[in-house]
């Protein structure tokens, strides 16, 4: 399978001390208040609208970002929002040394890359990484690249029917070129 | 091989023998969606599937739980949009007088020992109470598995937790869960399936394995299980229809484990979570005096018959202080009525209580358990994020607890009633 390259600017969450936040859960990340809303293009705006200090986001992102956070990142509820609110912002990777197991995969089912690198902490808290640096990330091998800083560093790379479901754009278009 | 009980249970939902972190095609039993998920899913389905039938109508369910009966009109259009679907689709409905789903699905015998269920709703894997694996997923998932009957899934791997020793006489299985929620924290079993084992658990009742296996979701586990059964229990889930204890799966001798945990329980008293994060758990005697507003006793980790048996004892008809509430919200139609049969429900009106018609309460902002800023809420559910159920704080504690500390006026121990 071929590789999919990522590369952009990155939002890095950190709390008002620099410090990354962790167990990010899905209310942080789009309120349980926008759970009745079915289209995606409305969700965008209410991207991390319950994260202290980030309630600001969707005004910031632009297209082609990737956000980066603690460890188990969309832990808590099922909802798809969670995810689709950051993919109607265009995000196009989100970055954590760990996720929710639910998140993972509802990420996966709709192609957003969800990067799982343990040593996230560890470049922030040595300042190896910080917004705005660009990253470059390697899907099928696990490479990544602080464009800025010329770093380069190894995440979990996908393999099988995860990175199938990415290259295919989301699990529903992956079914559908089975049937075909 | 020797086998975990989830590796088992994806075995032989797969067609193959499963090894953890295996990526597989697993064949469902069940698949769910609430009125939170179940329009996405609707609109997914109709773009995606246009009119091809679900892949099997007796195995494919909708339950309204969240918002019952719908109290805003986005609800309300969102649960018709559900009804008109499962009725030209011909699959049930469980609609707004039900109760929450997965309790549902419990007593009506739909999810059973070495099943697997799948639905809009994280605490599914509550359905580990009763033997069988349910998971939570999202509507892109949950849309395809309406059409196909199946998933991709990841095996996990297994830790073991050995609940060791004898908790006090005033701990209830809340209590034994915020400090198996507080020992094993968000980082322990992340992502793993737990098999609990251990006298203090093997002695729950079905409520209080309910209660337990709803809250894996909050110490990151994918399900929990206690496979030791007691006579009581045993007795309980015979009377469950459809409930057949030969399909209850154990693990095999020599089945490999990540991990093997051991929390010491000897002597646990009531506990309490403070805001805002589930495993964030102090003893009582920490947090007592803390002046709250509203009590809330419900949600699916304690919204059975026997935590508001639990709640009623401490309160035995006595007045809640003034000035605070205290709402009750029942799992379901089939405890509620229990409740009612029992006396309950007047017991607890009679102490000045709120009794709702049943559902899954202010978890996710649908109905009953909203708090105002500044608010201190006391809550029997699983989650006290920042503004999850409002602006207010929360803290999690068991119904005697609760019940307690709305006589009160301020969080206390039962002990002290």
């Amino acid at each position: 399978m071929s590789e999919i390259i990522i590369e952009g600017r990155c939002w890095v969450l950190v709390d008002k001390d620099g410090f990354l936040i962790e167990d990010i859960d899905t209310d942080q990340i789009y309120h349980n208040a926008y759970l009745h809303l079915t289209d995606r293009k409305l969700m965008g705006q209410y991207a991390l609208g319950n994260l202290e200090g980030w309630q600001d986001f969707a005004q910031k992102a632009r297209p082609g970002d990737i956000v980066v956070a603690g460890r188990n990142f969309g832990a808590g509820s099922s909802r798809q929002q969670a995810v689709d609110c950051f993919l109607a912002l265009g995000i196009a990777a989100i970055v954590a040394p760990s996720f929710g197991a639910i998140y993972f995969r509802n990420a996966v089912n709709s192609a957003l890359p969800v990067i799982r690198w343990a040593q996230v902490d560890e470049w922030i808290r040595g300042n190896n990484l910080k917004s705005s640096d660009r990253l470059q990330l390697k899907l099928a091998t696990g490479q990544g690249r602080n464009v800025n800083r010329n770093l380069d560093f190894c995440f979990t790379p996908f393999s099988g029917v995860q990175l199938a479901i990415i290259q295919a754009g989301g699990l529903f278009n992956y079914a559908h070129q089975l049937e075909r | 091989m020797s086998l975990t009980i989830i590796e088992k249970i994806i075995s032989n939902h797969s067609g193959q023998q499963v090894k953890p972190g295996e990526i597989v095609w697993m064949n469902l039993d069940l698949v769910s969606a609430r009125d939170f998920g179940g329009p996405n899913v609707v609109k997914h389905y109709r773009r995606e599937y246009d009119d091809a039938r679900v892949f099997d109508a007796s195995r494919v369910v909708f339950t309204f739980d969240l918002c019952v009966p719908a109290c805003t009109l986005k609800y309300a259009d969102n649960q018709q949009v559900c009804r008109e679907f499962a009725r030209q689709q011909g699959f049930r409905v469980f609609d707004v007088d039900q109760g929450i789903g997965s309790h549902v699905m419990i007593e009506q015998g739909l999810a059973g020992p070495g099943k697997t269920v799948v639905g809009t709703d994280s605490h599914l894997n509550i359905l580990g109470a009763v033997g069988c694996f349910g998971q939570g997923m999202g509507d892109v998932d949950i849309t395809f598995s309406f059409r196909t009957g199946r998933t991709w899934f990841e095996v996990p791997s297994t830790v073991m937790v050995q609940v060791k020793g004898q908790p006090s006489t005033l701990a209830t299985p809340k209590d034994l869960t915020l400090f198996l929620c507080k020992s094993l924290g968000t980082k322990k079993v992340a992502l793993k399936a737990v098999e609990f084992y251990g006298e203090a658990v093997r002695a729950l009742s079905l409520d209080g394995r309910i209660t337990l296996c709803s809250m894996v979701t909050e110490m990151a586990g994918i399900v929990g299980f206690v496979p030791e059964l007691n006579e009581a229990v045993q007795a309980k889930m015979m009377a469950l229809p459809c409930f057949d204890l030969k399909n209850w799966i154990a693990s095999d001798q020599g089945a490999q484990y990540e991990e093997i945990i051991e929390v010491d329980v000897s002597g646990l008293g009531p506990q309490v979570a403070v805001p805002y994060l589930p495993h964030q758990v102090r003893d009582i005697e920490e947090v007592q005096g803390t002046k709250i507003d509203t009590g809330f006793i419900g949600s699916c980790t304690n919204g059975r018959g026997e935590d508001f048996r639990q709640a009623a004892q401490i309160l035995k008809g006595q007045k809640i202080k003034e000035g605070v509430t205290l709402k009750c919200v029942p799992a379901t139609r089939q405890v509620y009525r229990q409740l009612l049969e029992e006396g309950i429900l007047e017991s607890l009106i009679n102490s000045g209580a709120i009794v709702s018609n049943p559902g899954c309460g202010g978890c996710a902002e649908g109905h009953v358990g909203l708090t105002g800023e500044g608010e201190v809420q006391i809550s029997t559910g699983n989650r006290n994020f920042y503004g999850k159920q409002g602006k207010g704080k929360t803290y999690l504690a068991s119904p005697a607890v609760v019940a307690a500390s709305c006589l009160a006026g301020e969080i206390i121990s039962p002990e002290e009633i």
